[in-house]
């Protein structure tokens, strides 16, 4: 698994955590080494015994955890690099969606050795989309639901959000845009920089 | 200030172009402004451009011509440089197209220029504070911008890892070149300077050291005694040296000194003799004294022809055991006489 992924999954529990509960993990998952570095690979099955290991230390299931993953990914100041790079996908929340199946080729583009989910959309009309998320290993639709949810008040659209399940590393998500523009949402401005 | 055409150009023509290319400007006859597209407006923030002549709003960088609608014109097709007069002197690409006679498209005898900020566009997007909807659906400013902040973001992160490298390299560079129990270098330093010193090209002088009686010292004081000895011998060679020379423990009691620049044969015999002088100094241990000397033979660079690393360790070492069947504690430098008979003529 790419380090940019194990990092921020590491991000998240200190930012969200603190210090102490990341040790915690780290005894747990019986990690040989306190911080992931970013543009490092890691073997898959660390990635596993880390979201195992936080998924114990917080008494939380795992589904939960990767869902306040998505969520901190997008509203989490320290990773404000990541929300603008998002906001680049579309003017609306409606385009941002239909940018989704061009997100691994986007990280393809910044990161040439990132791999992320092959997602797809599908739109049904009357602002009823459905989302699929393809991946080598299962849960990172809950990733999504949670960074759709953050994504969605960063636009200010109003929406609804139902992880359908899904087997063999295929995962569907529903998602109901019931008002692009329910509140003000945080302004993108393109000129700006992530500190 | 239309002038230069008796038919009214279209203007579903402007609205069409105004969504297309958001950046263009209808220029009439006689180079004057009569359409510019929304984000050029944003451009022009202060002055409603249109009755301007462009090359008053624009001046064309390369070619560099005067901007005149005879020479514009006849550069129609190829790529303009250009450069936005006023307080932002933001620079700009653009292409030239002339109306075809008739005037329905545009002014009889003028042109459409399409402009794009070309390089220049990260400054531009933030000094005239433009979004996405400033551009063209089709444009790919966008996603230039997102490839500029992903790749920022990701050399970022790479240099946070080559500085993390860095640092453990140096460590380990640093461990890999001392000798641990005394702080001075080792022999892969001693090599590794040496090579740098022969190949520069540069003078030095190179003293190899055999500590005297130390094996005595060990035997009958015990180890520590021993590492005690050695590290009051580091502090000395090292207090006898200046910053630049190198002070390496190539053995058990074995030294080897380099003194980049010497060439002057009497003053590399004072540095010896006065270290030997301060070796024989009792060393307190452990309320006992530990009695020790030195021997040290001497090769300088400036002798050779072509100095060579081996053929100077082989002759200070051939010094240093005249040093030493003369008796010890002194410092012998080689002459190639030396190598004859070995005998006390050999002394410096």
């Amino acid at each position: 698994m790419h380090g940019l992924i194990n990092r921020a999954i590491e991000r998240f529990v200190r930012d969200t955590y603190g210090r102490d509960t990341w040790g915690q993990v780290v005894r747990r998952a019986d990690l040989s080494f306190n911080e992931f570095e970013a543009m490092l690979t890691y073997e898959a099955e660390v990635t596993t015994q880390v979201l195992d290991a936080i998924a114990q230390v917080l008494g939380r299931p795992e589904a939960e955890v990767l869902e306040d993953i998505g969520t901190y990914l997008v509203s989490h100041p320290k990773v404000e690099a990541l929300r603008r790079l998002l906001r680049f996908g579309g003017r609306t929340f409606t385009e941002f969606l239909h940018s989704l199946d061009d997100l691994p080729a986007r990280a393809r583009l910044a990161v040439s050795d990132l791999d992320l989910p092959v997602l797809e959309l599908c739109e049904h009309g009357g602002g009823f989309f459905s989302l699929t998320c393809q991946w080598s290993r299962a849960g990172f639709g809950h990733v999504i639901v949670g960074l759709l949810r953050a994504l969605a008040d960063d636009y200010g659209a109003l929406i609804i959000l139902d992880h359908k399940g899904g087997g063999g590393g295929c995962e569907a998500i529903e998602i109901r845009v019931l008002n692009t523009e329910h509140a003000t949402g945080r302004s993108f401005d393109l000129g700006a920089r992530a500190e | 200030m239309v002038s230069g055409t008796d038919h009214t150009p279209d203007p579903n023509v402007y609205a069409m172009m105004d969504v297309l290319c958001p950046m263009h400007v209808v220029l009439d006859a006689s180079g004057h402004i009569v359409h510019a597209g929304p984000t050029l407006r944003k451009l022009l923030k202060d002055a409603s451009p249109i009755g301007a002549r462009f090359n008053e709003l624009f001046e064309v960088k390369r070619p560099h011509i005067d901007g005149t609608m005879a020479l514009m014109l006849a550069r129609a097709g190829t790529k303009l440089h250009l450069q936005l007069r006023g307080p932002q002197r933001t620079d700009l690409i653009g292409v030239l197209v002339a109306f075809p006679p008739g005037g329905t498209l545009g002014p009889a005898g003028g042109a459409m220029i399409n402009l794009s900020f070309g390089i220049s566009v990260v400054d531009a997007v933030r000094d005239f504070a433009l979004t996405s909807s400033d551009f063209a659906a089709t444009d790919l400013t966008i996603e230039l911008l997102y490839l500029v902040e992903a790749k920022t973001a990701a050399m970022d992160a790479s240099r946070t890892l080559n500085l993390r490298l860095q640092g453990a390299m140096i460590a380990a560079e640093e461990k890999a070149y001392t000798d641990t129990l005394t702080g001075l270098k080792n022999r892969r330093a001693l090599d590794y300077v040496l090579g740098r010193l022969l190949e520069g090209e540069h003078d030095f002088a190179l003293i190899q050291l055999d500590l005297d009686f130390f094996k005595a010292v060990n035997d009958t004081m015990g180890h520590a005694a021993g590492d005690h000895v050695l590290n009051d011998v580091a502090r000395i060679l090292v207090e006898e040296t200046r910053a630049d020379d190198i002070v390496a423990r190539v053995g058990g009691d074995e030294f080897v000194l380099v003194l980049p620049r010497l060439t002057d044969a009497h003053r590399v015999h004072d540095i010896a003799s006065r270290m030997i002088e301060r070796l024989e100094r009792p060393i307190p241990f452990a309320g006992q004294m530990c009695r020790i000397s030195g021997s040290a033979g001497s090769a300088l660079s400036c002798d050779y022809a072509q100095p060579s690393r081996s053929q100077m360790m082989e002759d200070a070492d051939i010094a240093l055991y005249a040093a030493k069947r003369a008796g010890r504690g002194r410092h012998v430098r080689y002459t190639p006489a030396l190598r004859q008979d070995g005998g006390p003529e050999g002394r410096s």
